[in-house]
């Protein structure tokens, strides 16, 4: 009897408290960096909808994000070197640092203890604890002796290892971190001239860096780093003129569907198709611009491609199955950029200036919601969180 | 022929007054310079990929050398050629906005 009050009792005054106390998960939940407003989204890719802006995120121009492995934080590397946690359960800035002067992306080591940055001003990757963002090494770019390069392509590599890759001297830096506080670098030089950016492939065995300076990709196979780095498609383009690139593609996106891997042309209105089994290039597909991002569907039956200006109103898509164009969207002025859900029924996709989210069904191609975003760019779904490279 | 003429004519004015822009156009070449540009000289440009393009760095380099980067790139870096997309007429007048301190 007593306790039956007491139970009323509870129910009658504590209500109010367990209904807010709501228990939530984050596996569906994203970032959407707002480029000129400091800002970022937290959205929903289950009910499309933002749940919250968190502000005071500097200059987020060129922001990218990595997720804690329980995908409750999100780690926004800024531009000018800030460093930020945010939680996403609370909508709030957990931690935030500036680490640099000038930075350009970062990774999350494979056991999600460890962040790493990669700096244009100083050049050089730092490591932090991911728990504190304290500083446990940092590692400047020099080459050369005395210069310093700006470092680029930064990514998470089995075995609690980062790869960069060095724009200025034409290096790969292989980053052991077992021992966070003196990490073992193992450098790879003359890998060819302006690595502008690189990927790992999603089963975390090759690393791959575009050159900007040179025709061709810079490839190291961490099966068998031994063999060093080798060229591939290092006689593509050679002979034909190349086009006033107006914006370096990205290679974070780069794409392997089965044995092909898709990859953008720099100065070129095409997109790559290579053969992940020997690296021979299989064929060339004209597009409607010089490809930024070329991003698989997860299934891997789709490749979406945005691109530079003056075609960036554009998006296309490639049938990853006879390797051809199927259908050219035109989603705004200035895509910036796409995120597929995890299991790729559903693409959001940032249109900068007219400051909206398009969200397509893959199937159909219909538009399903828009939503309203300030000048948005990046977009990160948390479940990269447990992706190698991402 | 009666165009070239008249180009003769309108260039050298041109390369003189600047700043006879329409003012809609000026505003589509500052979210150029800070969405394209900024692409890889900073949405600040305060540098990145490409060098600061803050009216200190620019201090003492000539409009002259400046015009003709914008328009024709710098071979050995990234830095593309414009002409396509902004004329002699618009890079002297993006020169003259970077220097002027903001």
């Amino acid at each position: 009897m007593i306790r039956s009050v007491v139970f009323l009792f509870f129910l009658l005054f504590f209500q109010p408290v367990l209904c807010l106390a709501e228990l939530r998960g984050t596996g569906d939940l994203g970032v959407i960096i707002e480029r000129a407003s400091h800002s970022a989204l937290i959205i929903n890719t289950s009910d499309r909808s933002i749940l919250s802006r968190i502000e005071g995120l500097g200059d987020v121009s060129h922001a990218s994000v990595v997720f804690s492995r329980d995908q409750r934080y999100a780690y926004i590397f800024g531009r000018d070197g800030g460093l930020s946690i945010i939680d996403l359960l609370s909508g709030k800035i957990v931690k935030r640092i500036l680490q640099a002067g000038n930075s350009i992306g970062g990774a999350i080591s494979q056991d999600g203890k460890l962040i790493a940055v990669s700096n244009y001003t100083p050049g050089g990757v730092k490591i932090f604890s991911g728990d504190t963002l304290e500083l446990l090494a940092d590692i400047p770019a020099f080459y050369n002796d005395k210069q310093r390069s700006k470092v680029i392509g930064l990514v998470d590599a089995p075995g609690q290892r980062f790869i960069c890759s060095l724009f200025d001297a034409g290096e790969m830096w292989l980053i052991d971190v077992k021992n966070p506080k003196q990490p073992k670098i193992k450098k790879f030089q003359n890998i060819g001239k302006q690595p502008y950016d690189a990927l790992l492939t999603p089963d975390g065995r090759y690393y791959l860096a575009g050159l900007f300076g040179e025709p061709g990709l810079a490839l190291l196979d961490l099966w068998n780093t031994e063999a060093g780095v080798k060229r591939i498609l290092g006689d593509y383009g050679k002979h034909e003129t190349k086009l006033p690139v107006y914006k370096m593609p990205h290679l974070e996106g780069w794409t392997i569907a089965g044995n092909r891997m898709f990859v953008p042309a720099v100065g070129q209105h095409e997109v790559l198709v290579v053969n992940t089994v020997n690296w021979q290039l299989i064929k060339r597909i004209a597009v409607a611009g010089q490809p930024v991002f070329v991003m698989a569907r997860p299934d891997g039956r789709q490749i979406w491609v945005n691109f530079a200006l003056p075609d960036n109103h554009q998006l296309q898509i490639i049938d990853v199955k006879n390797m051809e164009l199927i259908k050219t969207l035109t989603p705004g002025k200035a895509v910036l950029h796409m995120e597929f859900t995890p299991r790729g029924e559903n693409v959001w996709v940032s249109v900068r200036d007219e400051n909206k989210i398009v969200i397509y069904d893959t199937n159909s191609f219909a538009i399903e919601k828009n939503l309203t975003a300030n000048k948005p760019s990046g977009i990160f779904f948390t479940s990269r969180a447990n992706q190698l490279g991402l | 022929m009666w165009r070239t003429l008249l180009l003769l004519v309108i260039m050298p004015v041109a390369f003189a007054e600047t700043d006879n822009l329409m003012p809609q156009r000026k505003q589509v070449l500052q979210e150029l310079l800070k969405n394209d540009c900024g692409a890889c000289h900073g949405l600040t440009l305060k540098g990145g990929l490409g060098p600061p393009l803050l009216p200190e760095a620019l201090a003492g380099k000539s409009d002259t050398m400046l015009v003709d980067k914008i328009l024709h790139g710098r071979t050995g870096t990234a830095m593309p050629a414009w002409e396509k997309i902004i004329n002699v007429q618009e890079a002297h007048w993006l020169v003259q906005y970077l220097k002027k301190s903001r």
